[in-house]
C-alpha cells in the first residue's frame, strides 16, 4: 500500500474538522468513484449485518443428498463437500471477514499512532530512537511481517487479528510522522507549547484533529489492506478455523475442489474482491475530494489569474501599417524576424482570454530588441510565442510569423524540416539556468544534442562542436566542463554554457528570456557582454526579454514597452530619457535612478499592481495606476499611433519631457525590501 | 520422543535455546527440520529458494518492463489534460487491477485454465515444469504492481515534464520519444525505483500465496506447510532467509539510486 499524504493538515482558522470531513464524505459519495465505492462497501455492509441473522442455520446444515454439487437453480453457487449452500456461506461470511480486517485495522491505527506520536511525547532522544525503529520496520512488506508474527501468536483468529495489526502498525506510525512533522512547526503548536500546554494536550487538542483527516483516508486504505491480509492468512489456513469460516477459508475450500465446482472457488473470490475494492476506492476518492480542496487545480499563465470573465467586446486596435520594425529594416535584405499582430490565446470555460495580443514589430540582422515589462506584461509569452514553444491550452494566432522569411504560421512545426530549421536558426537563453539544463546529463552532450540530431554531425563531431562552443563563451577548460553534470557548474558558468547551446547551430536570432535576473550583478554584465560580443561578432539578431529597463536600455537599440498584453510604447533607447511618452515607460525609467547605477540596488517598483490580463479593464489598461488617466482612458483603448520621433505610443495622453529619477520613492523601495 | 527432544535440545531452558540457535545461525546452521527428520533446514531452503527466486525475479523483470513505457505512454498520450477518457480508463482500471490480490488472481486464472472451455491445458495450473508452468504464477505476481508502478511512472513523467529543462530540450525540436525517453525518463527514476524497491518487496510476500495456489514448490509453500505442521526449525529459517532478502533489496535500491544520482558522483578535480 502507498500512503496517501498529498492533503495537507488544514489550517486551524477553518471550519471544525470533524465539519469539513462530513462536508468531504457527503462529496466523495457524489463523485463516481466515491458512488462505486459506495455502492460496493453498501452491498457488502448489508450482507454482513443481515445475512447471519437469516441464513446462519441454513448455511450450516448438511444435505448429504446434495454434495459438490455444481450452480444449479437451487443453489446458485453449488454446494460444498458437506452440501452446504455456498452462496449463503459466502453471504454469511460477510461478517467475520468485514468485522476480523476492522479489528486489526483498529489495532493497527492504534499502535501505529501511538508509534508515530512517540517521537512528539518522548521528546528528541526517545523519538529518534523510536522513528529508526519505524523505519526499518516499514521496509519490511506487510504480509511478510503478518505471517511472521502469525508464527508467533500462533495459528487462529485472535493470533492473526494481532498479527495483521501489529504488522500495520509501522506503516501507519511512519504516516502520523510524517504528518507532525508537518504540522508541529506550525504557530498555533507553537503558542500552545508557549502556552506550557503539556504535550499530550498539545497532540490531542491541536496536533490530531489537524492530521485526522489524510489518517481517516489512510483508515479506509488500510481497512482494504486487512481485508485482503485476512483472507490471505485464512486462505493459508493460519486465519480462521473450521467450524467457522471467512472469505479466505471458503476460498481455500473451493481452490481444493475447484475441478468439482470452480464457482465454489470464485464466489469468496469476488466477494473479497468486491470488498477490497469498496475500501480502497472509498480511500482514493476521500483522498481525492480532501486533497483537492487545497489546491484548486486550474491552468494559470504568469500572471494570469484563476477567475476569468469575459474578455470580449474590446475595442481591437490594430496597429498601424508599418509602424513598427518595416521602416527600420531597410528595403531589400529579408528580415530575421517578423512579426504582425500576433496574439496568444487560451480557452477558459467563462471564455477566451487573450494574455498576448496585438504584438508587432519586426528585427534585421544583429539587431538587439529589448521587451521590457512587469511580470505578467505577457513578454515571456511573446518569446515563447515567437519561439513556437508554447503548448496546449495555449495557443497563437498571427497575421504574420517569419523567421529568415520562413511562415512559422503555416509551418508543420512536427516536421523534421521545420524542427531542423527552428533548431538550427533560433538559439534560447532561458531565465534560470540551475533548473534549465537537464541534471540527469552532462553538459557536452546537452549541448551536441542539436548538431546530431539536426546537423547530420557523428558524435564525436558534435561532441568537438560542443567544446568548441563552451570555449566560445569564455569557459575554462572546456574539454573536461563538458563531460559533467550541471550541478558541477557554477550559477554564471552555467548560462554562459546555455548561451553556448543557442549557438550551438549558428543562430539568426537568440531570444533570451531574462537572462540575467537570477544571476549576480558581476556575471550579469559577464553575461550580457558575452551576448552583445556574439552579437557584433556573427551578425546574430538578439531579442532581450527582461522586467528591468536599465539593462534593456544598455543593451539594445531599440526597445518595446509591454503593458497587460500588448505594446504600449515603441523608441530606440537612446531616446529612453530624453523622449519616453507613456506614463508607463516613464513610471519605469523613474524607478531606475541612472542608467549608469549600481544594479545591485533592489529595484523600485511602479506603485500599483499589475492588472490581470483575464480581467482587463475597460479603456486603457494602466488607467487604474496612471496619474494622468482621464475619462476617455476609461472607456476607450488607445491605439498605438507614430509619433514624431520614430516611435509609437498607445496612449491618450502622451508626456513630453526628460524622466528624472524619483530619488527618494527608489531609496524608499530600497529601503522596503533590503 | 523424549529422546529426541533432548536431542534437538528441547529440555534446556529457554534462553539457552536461543543462544544455542544464534551460534548456530551465525555458523550457517538453521538447524535440522522437525518434519522432514534428517534434512537440514539450510538443505530445504537451498532446493526451494531457486524456485521462489525464478518466480519474483521474473515477474518483477516484466513488471517493470512493462510498466515503464506504459506510464511514459500515458504520460504522453494525455499531457495537458489531453484524452481525458483514456486517461480515466487508465486511472480506474489501474485502481482496479491493484485492488485485486495476487492469490485471488491465482485462483481465477486457475479457475480459466483449469476449467475453461478452451484454455484447458494451455499453461499448466499447478508445480513447477518447465517455462510454461511459469506463466499463469508470473502474472499473477505481476499484474498488480505493473499497473501501480504505471501509475506512478506517468505522474512522475508528468511532473518533470513541467521542469524547465524539459522546455529547454522543446527548444532544440527534439522528437517526442527522445524528449520523454532521454529527457523525462531519467528525472522520474528516482521515485520509480524507490517505489519499485518496495513493490520487489511485496511480490515476494505475495509469492508466498501464490505458491500455494499453484503448488509452486518454492519457498513459501515450505513455510506454509512448516507453519501448519509446526515445524519451528524450518520456519524460523525460512522467516530469517525473507527478511535478508528484504533487507538486501532495500540496500540495492540505495546503491543503484546513489549511482544514478550524477549529484552524488563522485566530482573529477
Ligand atoms: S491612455 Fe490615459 S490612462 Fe492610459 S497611459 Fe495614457 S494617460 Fe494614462
Amino acid at each position: 500500500m502507498t500512503a496517501r499524504t498529498s492533503s495537507s493538515a488544514p489550517d486551524p482558522s477553518t471550519p471544525s474538522p470533524a465539519r469539513r470531513l462530513l462536508a468531504g464524505l457527503a462529496k466523495t459519495i457524489r463523485t463516481p468513484m466515491g458512488a462505486t465505492a459506495t455502492v460496493f462497501l453498501g452491498v457488502v455492509l448489508l450482507a454482513a449485518i443481515v445475512a447471519p441473522m437469516l441464513w446462519s442455520g441454513t448455511a450450516a446444515k448438511v444435505d448429504a443428498t446434495a454434495l459438490d454439487q455444481g450452480p444449479s437453480g437451487e443453489h446458485w453457487l453449488g454446494t460444498d463437500n458437506l452440501g452446504r449452500d455456498l452462496l449463503l456461506r459466502v453471504l454469511v461470511a460477510a461478517r467475520l471477514s468485514v468485522l476480523l480486517s476492522l479489528s486489526a485495522t483498529a489495532i493497527g491505527i492504534s499502535l501505529g499512532l501511538l508509534l508515530g506520536a512517540a517521537p512528539w511525547l518522548l521528546g528528541p532522544r526517545l523519538g529518534r530512537l523510536a522513528a529508526a525503529f519505524v523505519n526499518i520496520a516499514v521496509a519490511f512488506p506487510m504480509l511478510l511481517m503478518t505471517l511472521f508474527f502469525a508464527v508467533i501468536f500462533g495459528v487462529g483468529v485472535q493470533g492473526s487479528v494481532c498479527a495483521i495489526g501489529i504488522s500495520m502498525a509501522p506503516w501507519f506510525a511512519r504516516l502520523t510522522q510524517t504528518l507532525i512533522a508537518g504540522v508541529q512547526k506550525r504557530d498555533f503548536v507553537a503558542a500552545a507549547r508557549i502556552a506550557r500546554v503539556s504535550r499530550f494536550g498539545v497532540l490531542r487538542r491541536h496536533i490530531l484533529p489537524n492530521i485526522a483527516e489524510p489518517l481517516i483516508v489512510n483508515v479506509a486504505l488500510a481497512a482494504a489492506a486487512a481485508l485482503l491480509a485476512f483472507a490471505g492468512l485464512s486462505f493459508l489456513g493460519l486465519g480462521v478455523q473450521a467450524p467457522e469460516y471467512d472469505w479466505g477459508l471458503l476460498l481455500n475450500e473451493g481452490l481444493s475442489g475447484i475441478y468439482v465446482n470452480p464457482a465454489g472457488a470464485l464466489g469468496p473470490g469476488i466477494a473479497i474482491v468486491v470488498a477490497g475494492l469498496g475500501f480502497n476506492l472509498f480511500g482514493e476518492a476521500l483522498a481525492k475530494v480532501l486533497g483537492s480542496r487545497h489546491k484548486v487545480r486550474t491552468f494559470r499563465p504568469r500572471g494570469a489569474s484563476r477567475t476569468v470573465s469575459g474578455s470580449g467586446g474590446h475595442p481591437r486596435q490594430h496597429a498601424t501599417d508599418g509602424s513598427a520594425g518595416d521602416a527600420i529594416a531597410p528595403a531589400g535584405e529579408v528580415p530575421v524576424l517578423e512579426v504582425d499582430r500576433l496574439r496568444v490565446s487560451l480557452d477558459t470555460p467563462n471564455g477566451t482570454v487573450s494574455p498576448v495580443r496585438e504584438i508587432s514589430f519586426s528585427m534585421k540582422r544583429g539587431e538587439a530588441l529589448g521587451v521590457v515589462g512587469e511580470s505578467g506584461s505577457g513578454k515571456s509569452l511573446t518569446a515563447l510565442a515567437v519561439a513556437q514553444l508554447l503548448e496546449s491550452p495555449l495557443h497563437v494566432e498571427a497575421a504574420t510569423l517569419r523567421l529568415l522569411g520562413k511562415d512559422l504560421m503555416a509551418a508543420d512545426p512536427r516536421s523534421r524540416a521545420t524542427r531542423r530549421f527552428l533548431a538550427t536558426s533560433l538559439g534560447l537563453v532561458f531565465q534560470n539556468p540551475t533548473t534549465s539544463f537537464n541534471p540527469t546529463m552532462r553538459i557536452g552532450p546537452q549541448l551536441a544534442e542539436v548538431a546530431r540530431l539536426h546537423q547530420d554531425m557523428s558524435r564525436r563531431q558534435a561532441g568537438a562542436r560542443a567544446v568548441d562552443r563552451l570555449r566560445a563563451v569564455r569557459i575554462p577548460g572546456a574539454e573536461r566542463r563538458a563531460k559533467q553534470y550541471p550541478h558541477e557548474f557554477s550559477g554564471g558558468m552555467r548560462q554562459r554554457a546555455m548561451v553556448g547551446m543557442a549557438m550551438m547551430g549558428n543562430p539568426s536570432l537568440i531570444i533570451a528570456d531574462e537572462p540575467t535576473t537570477a544571476l549576480d550583478v558581476t556575471i550579469q554584465r559577464q553575461v550580457l557582454n558575452l551576448l552583445e560580443q556574439i552579437r557584433v561578432e556573427n551578425q546574430v539578431a538578439v531579442l532581450l526579454i527582461s522586467h528591468d529597463i536599465s539593462v534593456i536600455g544598455q543593451f539594445c537599440s531599440r526597445v518595446l514597452v509591454m503593458y497587460a498584453g500588448r505594446v504600449v510604447e515603441e523608441l530606440p533607447s537612446a531616446d529612453l530619457r530624453t523622449s519616453a511618452r507613456h506614463p508607463y515607460t516613464r513610471a519605469l525609467l523613474s524607478a531606475v535612478p541612472d542608467m549608469t547605477a549600481d544594479r545591485s540596488q533592489p529595484l523600485a517598483t511602479v506603485p500599483g499592481r499589475p492588472v490581470d490580463p483575464a480581467d482587463r479593464p475597460a479603456g486603457c489598461a494602466f488607467a487604474p495606476r496612471c496619474t494622468f488617466a482621464t475619462a476617455q482612458c476609461h472607456t476607450a483603448e488607445p491605439p498605438l499611433q507614430e509619433v514624431g520621433s520614430g516611435g509609437t505610443v498607445a496612449c491618450w495622453n502622451p508626456q513630453e519631457g526628460a524622466v528624472t529619477a524619483v530619488q527618494g520613492q527608489v531609496q524608499q523601495a530600497g529601503r522596503g525590501q533590503a | 520422543m523424549e529422546a529426541r527432544r533432548a536431542a534437538l535440545g528441547l529440555n534446556d531452558p529457554i534462553w539457552s535455546q536461543y543462544v544455542h540457535y544464534l551460534k548456530n545461525l551465525l555458523a550457517g546452521d538453521f538447524g535440522e527440520s522437525i518434519t522432514r527428520p534428517g534434512l537440514s533446514v539450510s538443505q530445504i531452503i537451498g532446493q526451494r529458494l531457486p524456485a521462489t527466486i525464478e518466480l519474483a525475479g521474473l515477474a518483477f523483470v516484466i513488471a517493470m518492463l512493462v510498466s515503464i513505457p506504459l506510464g511514459v505512454l500515458m504520460a504522453a498520450l494525455t499531457r495537458g489534460g489531453r484524452r481525458q477518457r483514456t486517461e480515466l480508463a487508465f486511472t480506474s482500471s489501474s485502481i482496479v487491477f491493484a485492488a485485486i490480490p495476487e492469490f485471488i488472481l491465482a485462483v481465477g486464472l486457475v479457475c480459466l485454465f483449469g476449467q475453461g472451455v478452451g484454455l484447458l491445458g494451455i499453461f499448466p495450473v499447478a508445480g513447477r515444469s518447465g517455462p510454461l508452468s511459469l506463466v499463469l504464477p508470473v502474472i499473477s505476481l505481476a499484474v498488480a504492481p505493473t499497473v501501480v508502478l504505471a501509475r506512478v511512472v506517468r505522474v512522475e513523467v508528468l511532473t518533470v515534464m513541467e521542469a524547465d529543462y524539459i522546455r529547454t530540450a522543446r527548444s532544440k525540436r527534439l522528437r517526442a520519444w527522445r524528449l520523454y525517453l532521454r529527457h523525462a525518463l531519467p528525472n522520474a527514476v528516482t521515485a520509480t525505483l524507490t517505489l519499485s524497491g518496495l513493490l520487489l518487496g511485496g511480490l515476494i510476500a505475495g509469492t508466498v500465496l501464490v505458491e500455494s495456489v499453484m503448488a509452486w514448490p518454492g519457498l513459501g509453500s515450505s513455510m506454509v506447510s512448516s507453519i501448519l505442521t509446526k515445524d519451528y526449525p524450518l520456519v524460523q529459517g525460512i522467516v530469517l532467509v525473507y527478511g535478508v532478502v528484504v533487507l538486501v533489496i532495500n540496500l540495492v535500491v540505495d546503491v543503484v539510486l546513489a549511482v544514478l544520482d550524477p549529484r552524488s558522483a563522485i566530482q573529477e578535480s
